[in-house]
């Protein structure tokens, strides 16, 4: 007998069940989703990453979130994620912004020894001041994680109220990616003493800029 | 009460430095959990904990079909499920995937599960390199030790411990500032990161509907671990099981809080299968390890079985007295405090600390605090009832029940009791009087004080009135 065979007999002897027996709907899903309107989620957000300890900035235009983008920059190197949104802001022809890369190596090794990974994102979540990023072609994993600076622009529109409104527009997050992270502040530990260190993995700073 | 449970605990009492950092840091996440779970902040927070408690009891009486649900579900997205009884299996499969890797070099990220079966000194007995990547847990792996705690597992280590520690393992001398200890270490481990074949993580929930692992961490190594190396193993209980990617708006609401106070960690990671077409980067090969141990055999008895609702948040931990006198390492096995008092017995078999159920007041704290509403008294109760009662506690128990059922009988021995000890003009009784100056009677007031018996019985002024 196989193990997957030894411990589903032992979890059928234990509950009393027999293979294939039938399965009672689980309780109903608790999902409530609170209607907020856009400034009041905007407003929300910012004050939510700030008490976080990063930095929330708002944009009129996607020309103003260059600017910002540029400024946040400074000398700094950076790499930049492939999604559309900016290149429509300009952000990816900013001096020393490397984008378009489609190969993991050289993407890791981009990574690895830039100063900044600039993405968008593809909610934010306003009542816990949260990213939700999705991996695919526009977006890879390590952008957001490796260089000790993240920067993030999002227009307004994709601001949820909080987890609920995510997992009502998002049901099945496999159906999409293989990888959804929500990223809430800047990476953080308190493991000596409860002193809070910050970016002991993934970046200690972290600004997101709101378009709209 | 075996002497090592003993000599651990009074060893533990008696280090005051250990005792402050003990109480000051589960003080801390008491009241960060309390201030998040507030009426006014989360008003629905007792509706989740019912919700909480009512998927997993569902998920774990359905088990089986949760198991299949979810390794079918793995399957389809390209991944592959292993099921695994015990350590050794376990440690068999990494050894095998490692050898066809060619892998020398496995990142880690924080697993009580993988503590629960000495994972890594497996893989370092087969010369393998198994790097602990948490930052507590780094320094843990260096020192070579257990957690202390479910979340924090270097509570009991200081700046200092920390230098020490940093000198011998790593020769860094005198580096006792904790943000460049965290940058020593970063450092460090982003070299392992970028050269591992295999990363390593747990799992706080395996979610059946998706087929999905989801990570909750607030430093990014778990992230690393499961994006950066070709290969991702992540190794959990079967009991992990929650029916849909939905219920996290359930169980992320609880889990955070409930551990260190904050309304969401800083990454929550959502992770089904290897990365896709188009994907730049992840893993290109997904594994997850379902792990019995033990835990089947709680299945039987439909009290305990929900000991295996647990989320591992230590909630339990920080509002135990007894854990916050004696500490995680007195515990006799990786799981400390009340969640540790209930697991280890029915996981190990009750021989491996026999007086574990029996260290509680069980005053309840542990089930008031825990989000999925654990009722760990009344399971410490079920445990202590399978304990070896010796033949003069037997004894002692028949006679007090016979007394309780004969009221002048009783009413008599009060008063032989009472009159055995003198009390005028005492307040405590410290140690017993002569006669009764014996065996248990002597060694329960060694440890505690009476008040001396009052000058008339309630039964005297009931008749009295």
């Amino acid at each position: 007998m196989t193990s997957r065979e030894t411990i589903l007999q032992r979890v059928r002897a234990g509950l009393g069940r027999s293979a294939g027996q039938t399965v009672p709907d689980p309780p109903a899903v608790r999902i409530q989703v609170a209607e907020v309107d856009k400034e009041t989620k905007i407003a929300s957000l910012l004050a939510r990453v700030e008490a976080l300890a990063g930095r929330a900035v708002r944009a009129a235009t996607p020309a103003e979130a260059c600017e910002i983008v540029r400024e946040v920059l400074g000398k700094r190197s950076a790499v930049a994620s492939n999604a559309p949104y900016l290149e429509e802001c300009g952000v990816t022809g900013l001096p020393g912004v490397r984008c378009g890369i489609t190969d993991r190596e050289e993407l890791r090794k981009a990574c690895a020894a830039a100063d900044v990974g600039i993405t968008s994102a593809d909610y934010a979540l306003a009542d816990t001041g949260t990213l939700v990023m999705l991996s695919s072609p526009h977006e890879a994993r390590l952008i957001s994680l490796l260089p000790p600076t993240h920067v993030a622009v999002i227009p307004a529109s994709r601001i949820l109220s909080g987890l609920d409104e995510l997992f009502t527009i998002l049901p099945e997050p496999a159906a999409v990616t293989s990888s959804m992270v929500l990223i809430t502040g800047p990476s953080r530990t308190a493991d000596i003493e409860q002193i809070l260190v910050r970016g002991v993995h993934g970046p200690g700073e972290i600004t997101i800029v709101v378009v709209g | 009460m075996s002497l090592e449970f003993d000599s651990k605990i009074h060893k533990t009492l008696a280090d005051a430095r250990l005792q402050q950092a003990i109480y000051t840091a589960t003080g801390r996440f008491k009241d960060a959990r309390l201030k998040v779970v507030a009426q006014d902040v989360l008003p629905e927070y007792q509706e989740l904990r019912a919700q909480a408690n009512a998927l997993k009891k569902h998920t774990i009486d359905h088990l089986d079909h949760y198991l299949e649900q979810f390794q079918s579900q793995v399957e389809a997205h390209g991944g592959k499920v292993v099921f695994c009884q015990d350590a050794a299996a376990v440690a068999d499969f990494v050894l095998t995937l490692a050898k066809e890797r060619g892998a020398r070099l496995i990142v880690k990220s924080k697993s009580m599960t993988t503590e629960e079966i000495d994972l890594n000194e497996r893989l370092e007995h087969h010369g393998l390199e198994a790097v602990e990547t948490d930052f507590g847990e780094y320094i843990l792996q260096l020192a070579r030790e257990r957690p202390y705690h479910i979340v924090a597992p270097a509570l009991h280590k200081t700046r200092y411990d920390v230098a020490e520690i940093f000198e011998q393992r790593l020769h860094i001398a005198n580096e006792t500032v904790i943000e460049k200890q965290a940058a020593i270490a970063r450092a460090a481990l982003r070299e392992k990161f970028l050269a591992a074949d295999i990363g390593i993580s747990g799992a706080n929930f395996l979610v059946a509907d998706s087929g999905a692992v989801v990570i909750v961490e607030n430093e990014g190594n778990a992230r690393l671990a499961t994006s950066a190396p070709r290969t991702h193993i992540a190794i959990a209980g079967i009991e992990k099981l929650i029916p849909r990617a939905q219920d996290l708006a359930t169980f992320l609401k609880l889990l955070a809080r409930s551990a260190t106070g904050q309304p969401l960690s800083v990454y929550t990671s959502f992770l089904s299968g290897p990365r896709r077409e188009g994907e730049i980067d992840g893993p290109d090969e997904f594994y997850v390890v379902l792990l019995d141990n033990g835990r089947t055999r709680l299945l039987e008895n439909p009290a305990r079985r929900q000991s295996l609702y647990c989320i591992r948040c230590g909630a339990c931990l920080n509002a135990c007295p007894v854990y916050r006198k004696i500490g995680g390492h007195s515990f006799p096995w990786v799981y400390s405090g009340p969640i540790g008092a209930i697991l280890t017995p029915q996981f190990m078999g009750a021989a491996h600390e026999p007086g574990l159920p029996f260290a509680s007041s069980l005053c309840g704290a542990c089930a008031e605090v825990c989000p999925v509403k654990i009722d760990i008294p009344k399971v410490l109760l079920e445990l202590r009832a399978d304990a070896p009662h010796n033949r003069w506690e037997s004894l002692a128990f028949r006679v007090f029940a016979w007394l309780m059922r004969h009221p002048r009988a009783y009413e008599l021995a009060g008063r032989v009791a009472a009159s055995l000890v003198s009390s005028e003009g005492v307040r405590w009784i410290r140690s017993a009087p002569g006669l009764l100056n014996f065996g248990p009677i002597r060694a329960w007031l060694a440890e505690r004080d009476l008040p001396p018996p009052p000058a008339h019985t309630f039964r005297e002024l009931w008749r009295r009135r």
